[in-house]
């Protein structure tokens, strides 16, 4: 069994979901090859050498992978992909975007969002908006997976001194221009990585409203996240969305504020471990998954906890 | 410019599923199904180029159940000009569908594929990259906004830290994210005038694609469920459970 994870990163470190979805890699087996896709990613490539349980960091530096556009990414791991019986990536856009393109290549089946493995080639997922969870079994000759980071958490065992070396590069598709990004940027810890989440609903009223939150989440160092509706109504950008078609996340805590809890937002946080829910409304369905709920407004109750912590 | 939409047929997304009771799959029958709100969205989107004057003809497919003719109905009544089923009763994972599409691509050309991101059944979010791959062809997924002119198209993608523009060649494949756009309601007279509207029905044998499934379900079970929580006086007792009892501050 040879095992390649794709690594997520912005060319100098990597993002957190890669140690997880190494995490899970090392459920497979032991032989761990990293790539490292980038432009003057060398910073990156020895962070993913240090990641335990990596036996190999593959680097691939070209100018045309500073951002790894899906055309590029399926191209070069498809070049390197016979080495393998298992590839794997985050089940985040990153790799939600070239995985699917990498398997039809190979003339295989994807495995989405694992969040469970009962052996090489049997796995576990949430489908349903994680309503159920499914088994399924691959047969195909390699196994392209997409890993759900909150599933599996990264080793702590001590750090690995795995070597590198450089594979070729596929030259660029040219179908593609990258044009540019309009990130957001915050000081606040990234929603999936938070130990701490505070999240706002359609109760929040306006975007104005959500410096309440943002005043809790500084007392906690805590990450700012959001319902759908709080982000169609424009109270804040797409990126907070936690749900079924937004973030998974499972943060230590959770703290839902003014979301009632339809399904497709609990399948983006119900696995969280302390979910604390505030809403006015005393039948909220967000209440069946809460372990502590307070029935009432927001705005009484909100700003007396930032007070209180 | 001719646009093909791929939509598929899925349990109405307010609808709470059961597992069946031997642990074979999810309980389907006499439940309310509905499009996929992202192929809706994708429908959406030809229409409104149409309505525009960039598209000229907006083709649906579907892969599936004879039910699915619903589906292509329910597309033609949004506007959509014409519908295709590939008729089967296998449960059709991404990579047949995107086989099948591709099928149906050589044979109509279209400049333009939209389907939804992903299925609200599955979850799966992957067919719209495979029929990308499989014709060679650039892809934007999740996207927030397209603007095809000429040869190429102007897309904006939802990405984790927010929001990435890209130029696409055509032809292309997108899929379509929540924020594209608002789908319109389906008038009466709309409905009766897509009942006229071609519908051709296939078997994926006359396009000579094998849709058996690569992936074997074993078993689905229901996740566990969380215990029930408590209610709590005030934000007093909330601090001191979240301190003294949870302890997560
Ligand atoms: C295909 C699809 C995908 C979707 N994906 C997602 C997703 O990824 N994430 C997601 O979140 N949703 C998603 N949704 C939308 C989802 O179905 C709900 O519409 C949405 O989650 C509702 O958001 P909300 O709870 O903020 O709003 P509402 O349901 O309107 O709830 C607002 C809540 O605030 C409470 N409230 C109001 N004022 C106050 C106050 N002053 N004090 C205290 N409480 C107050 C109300 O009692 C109510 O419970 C999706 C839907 C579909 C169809
Ligand atoms: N059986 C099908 N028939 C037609 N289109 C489909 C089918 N399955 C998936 N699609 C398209 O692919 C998108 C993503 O589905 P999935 O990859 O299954 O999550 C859907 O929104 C549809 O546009």
């Amino acid at each position: 069994m040879a095992i390649l994870v794709i690594a997520e990163h912005d060319n100098k470190q990597l993002k957190t979901g890669t140690t997880n979805t190494i995490a899970a890699a090392a459920k497979l087996g032991a032989d761990i090859s990293v790539l490292v896709a980038g432009h003057q990613c060398a910073e990156a490539a020895a962070a993913a050498g240090k990641v335990p349980g990596v036996t190999k960091v593959l680097v691939a530096d070209a100018a045309h992978y500073v951002v790894p556009l899906a055309e590029n990414m399926a191209a070069l791991v498809v070049s390197i992909a016979d080495k393998f019986t298992h590839i794997l990536a985050p089940a985040t856009g990153f790799g939600k975007n070239f995985m699917p393109r990498v398997a039809a290549l190979l003339d295989v089946a994807q495995i989405s969002d694992i969040s469970g493995i009962e052996s090489a080639d049997t796995f576990v997922r949430p489908i349903y908006a994680g309503n159920v969870l499914a088994t399924v079994q691959s047969k195909d000759k390699i196994k392209v997976i997409t890993v759900r980071i909150t599933a599996f958490d990264p080793s702590t065992a001590a750090a690995g001194t795995a070597g590198s070396e450089n594979v070729a590069v596929v030259a660029d598709s040219g179908l593609t221009q990258f044009k540019g990004h309009e990130l957001t940027k915050s000081a606040r810890p990234e929603l999936s990585a938070a130990r701490v989440i505070v999240s706002g609903g359609r109760g929040m009223g306006s975007g104005e409203n959500f410096k309440i939150l943002e005043a809790l989440a500084d007392k906690l160092g805590a990450a700012v996240g959001a319902s759908r509706a709080a982000v169609d109504s424009g109270f804040v950008t797409n990126d907070y969305q936690v749900g079924q078609t937004g973030k998974i996340v499972a943060p230590e805590l959770y703290i839902a504020v003014g979301i009632s809890g339809a399904i497709q937002h609990l399948a983006g946080m119900k696995d969280s471990k302390v979910i604390v829910a505030i809403n006015k409304d005393a039948e909220a369905p967000i209440f069946s998954v809460a372990n502590y709920w307070l029935v009432e407004d927001l705005f009484k109750a909100v700003p007396e906890l930032t007070a209180a912590l | 410019m001719k646009v093909l939409v791929g939509v598929k047929r899925v349990v109405d997304p307010n609808v709470k599923v059961r597992v069946k009771a031997d642990g074979s799959g999810v309980e389907t029958a006499n439940i309310k199904m509905a499009i996929n709100p992202f192929c809706e969205i994708a429908v959406e989107q030809a229409v409104r180029m149409k309505e525009a004057g960039i598209v000229t003809e907006i083709l649906v497919v579907t892969v599936g159940l004879p039910q699915c003719q619903e589906t292509l109905r329910t597309a033609m009544a949004m506007g959509a000009d014409r519908g295709i089923l590939v008729e089967t009763d296998v449960d059709v994972q991404p990579l047949a569908v995107a086989k099948v599409m591709k099928a149906i691509i050589a044979k109509e050309n279209p400049q333009l594929v939209i389907m939804g991101k992903q299925a609200v059944d599955n979850d799966c979010n992957q067919t719209g990259q495979m029929v990308a791959a499989l014709m060679g062809w650039p892809q934007a997924t999740h996207i927030s906004k397209v603007e095809p002119a000429g040869d190429h198209a102007e897309v904006t993608r939802e990405v984790d830290g927010g929001l990435e523009t890209l130029t696409i060649k055509l032809p292309a494949v997108v899929t379509a994210d929540l924020r594209l756009n608002e789908p319109r309601y389906v008038t009466l007279p709309n409905i009766m005038k897509a009942k006229k509207k071609p519908l051709e029905v296939i078997k994926p044998d006359a396009l000579g694609v094998d849709v058996t499934p690569r992936l074997t379900t074993l078993k689905v079970v229901e996740p566990a469920k969380r215990g029930s929580g408590v209610k709590l006086a005030d934000v007093a007792e909330l601090v001191n459970k979240l301190k003294n009892e949870a302890k997560v501050i």
